[in-house]
């Protein structure tokens, strides 16, 4: 247990962080200007710690492995990012922010840093407003907000339906003015594939220019990982195809510890699989379950149209099991019951996993609506489809758009088909108070780190706290270990521990390359994901982990036989990327496994399927379990589980219900 | 005003393109004014004195010389700018169907350009320089202008010369009015449609029908009987 | 579906690089056109071949990294749909599609059909940005923005980045995407200070990375993925006239 400090300040929780901001030893401006800080990754966390860094004085350097910092995957955030404004007088407060993302988290995240990140939620929004981010606004001139899943107030900002694009783009610009300036140096189409550590601390990274294929060394007095969640271990996801895990394993594999691996959020609403080509999978936002309705048919295997199956006929189950909250349940639960519903036989479209997401009901109560509005008198179901559907357009046209064009059906005509898909991973590199891992000078922030979210996130939730690592944690933070390094010079990239460092990735390199294997990369990523989706996915058992923990071991066993990677390493080789990334997926799923496996009861994203109530919900064990796992690398396929106890001073835990 | 920075950035060249052009349509329209003088029955009386007054005036002959230097500009500025485009692509495409997204006209400017050069200086051959520079028109003074013009329309191949060559200018403007308000600044989502159909309005009718008029009426007899 | 596709292939920026043909059946209709590429590069991965190098991401169409000239058309046939979302219903059995990468001087290739577009980086490094510090910034709602001029500026902002404008343009001119940023921010109080100075940083960049001249021919609004408007360039336009008259 003494391993882990999570150097959480004294005092009340609602003075913490205002206290810590007041004694947090401070780098004075001279110093700063020779100190170089490393930020892997270039997305709302990365982009906005080096911008913010940049801005104090320090030396950054930033690298992405995208052709352009702005490409980074939180760009295709639809929904939009929560903030304690109160704007709408709606009873909303910082606490009552703090509250529900805790709840929303099964009561598996850390009190202060939940706190923390609803105190500076109001501030991420004026700097946004301040960079230009062009929110949606009413007439009057004053920010619009709308409501999202698991909260009672309207605290949700957003720009259309692309809120993440706009926010990035906001972190961006502010980063590029640092690259004008020259205060950051970027470095794109750079993957970082290990960190060096000197005397005990990270020290800088061994990076691959990924168009000459030439390794580098990059020297830094702090390294900050910013590279996103893992969800890409399941190969079909809502993640960008580049989204890896590498960055954050390599530095896993050098000290840090991983908290909370099994936590995995599955989103209800996605396009389901259309068959085995499927690269990835696409999101349809969460709001759209304010006016669809989820059914299937009641009688199994039924081969109906959608359109002609009666009313009576359809089993709406959410409305079913959750009378009270319905079709918004939130999306752990939903996920489940879609689930239920296909294992069961009852699923839709030609591969039966889906369900149908109907917005004809509302499309006739709009119709309605709008009838009146207009003094139409006995309109006809004709005139009232029409009406409805100019108010279903308004509200999500440009999902149903997309929808269109990625199906080819118009889901004004025929229902959507949707399934759950992997979406997020709150699990991550395991970060104290400041965010620094367990390797000194290491910092993960971002979906990267395991930090506020616990067990399952709120929607919305996920902008908030990449920015609020960014722009207002870190630039404190990362002072109070900085300001005791004032006196070191910056190392040559000659030392001895970057030379070694570089060869050992040069090693995996040239053995990755000679083992011209006969089968692809993608076929064991494919692999991976089928493992990883059908045992550690919505619903696990001990038994599937067990088998999914060895069917891994034997498929990494495999991959390091039979890869093959065309081409060569001294040029751009996509092929060689992908084989690094999935690489390290083979042993991270492994890793979810065992933690999955020894979390011995269901909490939010983690459905284990032996502890559910007799109903089917999630059964917590909060005497066993209220603890953050925090796993240590001891070689592939062994770990240590350190734990940290969370201890909660201000909410009381208690059992979610949606009845 | 840095002068020298904005003349040659490319949004200066194309505002040069842009006033010049549209000092041009100016041009267009006075010469139009002058020519309708023939249309009144009055045995070419008033032409031959709008085209004695334009020669002999200060005020018109110092507006010649900015008349040509927007020409020349107008010129030189494309040619530049032509070839900058032309550098910008050095691998061309081997598919590329533009002709799907954009109007061929507004991407060959420079060939409707150029052709509408070719017939200005026909035209200043056969009207312009030997008046300018003799006074008289059709040699030793046989002839006023009006009866010049009448008979250089007595001739097919001039007239159908004349004709296409307006039709070029016609779609030339249909580009270039509207192109020259947007590099201008002067166009707004609001009035986007409206500036492009005045910009229709004013090179197919104003200019088009009008120029095209005298060569066909004149040809066919309709017009200039008492000349 | 069997097609054929003619695909350009090329080693490095300073390669040559040359058309190389491709059979490919059993393409399902439903497949992204970046999925039929997939399948593709697995079988040339069977033939022990090297597989072609695109450039994609998001595969949702919005991260603006996927880029191919297909069939003559930037994106391809589709209109406001990027390369990820344009699927092969677009297509009939049989056909032959020529596919290249983007074409401009502004935008080396780098291998096969990935091309450098950091000259868009440089560009919004040179002044599209407000230059404000993180730190405490007024309340959001301190600058009430009339809802009209945050939506336009919003439809300016959606620009993705892509570069198809580049590419679709004859002239290879980046108007577009100078005049999306320029527009965006000329059009919000946050962005008043540094309107003048903004423009003309930008357009120097972006005559100096190479790009042509706009000709307002309306490619680049045509193929745009997000449907960003040319009035943004006639506010880019007077934007600039408008900061050299005062400068």
């Amino acid at each position: 247990m003494t391993k882990l400090n999570s150097k959480i300040p004294e005092g009340e929780l609602q003075t913490k962080w205002t206290k810590y901001k007041s004694t947090v030893p401070l780098v004075n401006p001279s110093n700063k200007l020779n100190i170089e800080i490393i930020v892997v990754g270039s997305g709302l966390a990365g982009a906005s710690a080096a911008a913010s860094l940049a801005e104090l004085g320090y030396k950054v350097k930033c690298f992405c492995f995208q052709d352009s910092p702005r490409r980074a995957h939180s760009i295709a955030a639809q929904g939009g990012i929560n903030a304690a404004k109160n704007y709408q007088n709606d009873g909303d407060s910082v606490y009552r922010l703090f509250y529900d993302t805790i709840k929303g988290g099964d009561y598996r995240a850390r009190e202060a840093n939940v706190h923390r990140l609803a105190e500076v939620s109001s501030a991420i929004i004026d700097q946004c407003v301040a960079q230009g981010v062009p929110f949606a606004r009413e007439y009057g001139g004053y920010l619009d907000n709308r409501s999202f899943g698991g909260t009672q107030v309207q605290r949700t900002f957003y720009a259309a339906g692309q809120t993440g694009q706009q926010l990035l783009l906001g972190a961006y610009s502010a980063l590029a003015r640092q690259i004008g300036k020259g205060s950051v140096t970027m470095h794109t189409r750079h993957e970082m594939l290990d960190v060096v550590i000197i005397d005990g601390k990270a020290r800088g990274i061994i990076a691959r220019d990924l168009v000459s294929g030439k390794l580098e060394r990059h020297f830094g007095h702090a390294v900050l990982l910013c590279t996103g969640g893992y969800g890409n271990v399941f190969y079909l996801s809502t993640n960008a195809m580049g989204c890896n895990a590498t960055a954050i394993w390599k530095a896993h594999k050098k000290g840090a510890f991983f908290g909370n691996p099994c936590y995995t959020q599955i989103h209800p609403t996605c396009i389901p699989v259309s068959g085995d080509h499927q690269s990835k999978l696409t999101l349809m936002s969460e709001s759209l379950r304010n006016d669809g309705r989820i059914w299937v048919p009641k009688a199994k295997g039924d081969t109906r149209k959608p359109n002609e199956i009666p009313e009576e006929e359809r089993d709406y189950y959410l409305e079913r099991r959750y009378p009270a909250f319905g079709n918004l349940v939130p999306r752990d639960v939903a996920s489940r019951a879609a689930k239920e519903r296909c294992d069961a036989g009852y699923g839709v479209g030609a591969s039966k996993m889906a369900v149908y997401l109907d917005f004809a009901f509302n499309t006739l109560r709009y119709g309605q609506i709008e009838a009146n509005k207009h003094n139409i008198h006995n309109p006809s179901k004709e005139e009232l489809v029409k009406l409805g559907r100019e108010v279903i357009k308004e509200k999500y046209g440009n999902l149903f758009e997309m929808y269109e064009k990625i199906t080819g059906e118009n889901p004004f005509e025929v229902p959507m088909r949707i399934y759950p898909a992997v979406h997020y991973t709150m699990g991550g590199l395991w970060v104290d108070y400041d965010l620094m891992t367990t390797i000194p000078g290491m910092y993960a922030l971002g979906e990267a780190n395991f930090s506020d979210h616990g067990a399952n996130r709120l929607g919305a939730s996920a902008l908030m706290q990449g920015l609020a690592d960014g722009y207002f944690v870190i630039p404190y933070t990362i002072g109070s270990y900085l300001s005791t390094d004032i006196r070191t010079k910056a190392i040559s990239t000659d030392h001895p521990a970057f030379v070694e460092t570089e060869k050992k990735v040069q090693e995996q390199i040239d053995k990755l390359m000679h083992i011209k294997g006969t089968r692809s990369v993608d076929h064991f990523h494919k692999q991976l994901g089928k493992i990883m989706w059908d045992k550690c996915g919505m619903g696990r058992n001990e038994k599937g982990l067990t088998a999914a923990i060895s069917e891994i071991s034997t498929l990494r066993e495999e991959f390091w036989k039979d890869v093959r990677i065309p081409g060569g390493q001294d040029e751009m080789n996509t092929e060689l990327e992908k084989a690094m990334r999935v690489a390290d997926f083979l042993e991270l799923g492994e890793l979810m496994c065992k933690d999955a496996l020894h979390r011995k009861e269901s909490c939010g994203g983690h459905f284990r399927e032996e502890y559910q109530t007799e109903e089917g919900e999630a059964k917590r064990d909060d005497d066993n379990f209220t603890y953050a796992a925090a796993w240590e690398f001891k070689n592939v396929g062994e770990w240590e589980l350190n734990k940290e106890d969370l201890n909660y001073q201000v909410v009381h835990p208690s059992q979610r219900s949606y009845k | 005003m840095n002068l020298e920075q904005f003349i040659n950035s490319s949004l200066g060249r194309k505002t040069v393109m842009a006033a010049t052009g549209l000092f041009l349509c100016v041009f267009l329209v006075e010469h139009l004014y002058g020519n309708l003088l023939l249309f009144f029955n009055d045995g070419g009386v008033a032409f031959v004195q709008y085209s004695h007054d334009a020669v002999h005036s200060i005020i018109i002959r110092s507006i010649e010389v900015f008349l040509f230097v927007a020409i020349l500009l107008h010129i030189v500025q494309a040619t530049y700018l032509t070839r900058q485009n032309n550098n910008a692509r050095p691998v061309k495409y081997a598919v590329y169907k533009v002709g799907e997204t954009s109007n061929w006209f507004s991407r060959n400017m420079g060939i409707t350009g150029s052709l509408i050069f070719f017939f200005i200086v026909v035209h200043l051959w056969q009207f312009f320089l030997p008046y300018r520079i003799t006074g008289e028109i059709g040699g030793e003074g046989q002839m006023n202008v009006a009866q010049a013009v009448k008979l250089a329309f007595q001739n097919g191949w001039y007239v159908s010369l004349y004709v296409v060559s307006v039709a070029i200018l016609s779609f030339h403007l249909n580009h270039g009015f509207q192109s020259a308000f947007r590099s201008l600044g002067l166009n707004s989502r609001k009035h986007a449609q409206l500036l492009s159909l005045a910009g229709s309005f004013f090179a197919f009718i104003i200019v088009g029908v009008g120029f095209a008029s005298f060569p066909i009426l004149f040809y066919f007899g309709i017009a200039g009987s008492t000349i | 579906m069997n097609l054929t596709l003619k695909v350009w292939r090329q080693k490095n920026e300073k390669d040559k690089g040359a058309f190389v043909t491709y059979q490919v059946d059993g393409i399902s209709h439903e497949m992204s056109f970046l999925e039929m590429f997939d399948v593709l590069n697995e079988r040339l991965i069977q033939k022990n071949e090297e597989p072609i190098a695109f450039d994609h991401d998001c595969r949702e169409g919005i991260c603006g990294m996927c880029s191919m000239f297909i069939n003559g058309r930037a994106h391809g046939p589709w209109t406001r749909t990027t390369v990820c979302q344009l699927h092969m219903r677009a297509f009939k059995d049989g056909e032959t599609i020529v596919i290249e990468p983007w074409r401009a001087k502004g935008f080396p290739v780098l291998k096969d059909l990935m091309v450098d577009r950091s000259a868009f980086d440089r560009i919004i490094a040179a002044g599209g940005f407000v230059s404000v510090n993180t730190g405490n910034p007024q309340d959001a709602n301190c600058l009430p923005v009339p809802k009209h001029d945050a939506d336009e500026s919003f439809s300016a902002a959606s620009c993705i980045g892509c570069g198809a404008c580049v590419a679709s343009c004859k002239n290879s001119s980046a108007m577009l995407f100078v005049a999306a940023k320029v527009s965006q921010l000329a059009l919000l109080p946050q962005g008043q200070v540094e309107r003048k100075q903004r423009a003309l940083s930008m357009v120097a960049q972006m005559d100096a990375e190479g790009f042509g001249n706009c000709t307002n021919t309306g490619s680049c609004e045509a193929e745009c993925p997000k449907g960003v408007s040319l009035t943004h360039i006639a506010r880019l336009n007077r934007e600039y006239l408008m900061a050299n008259i005062a400068e």
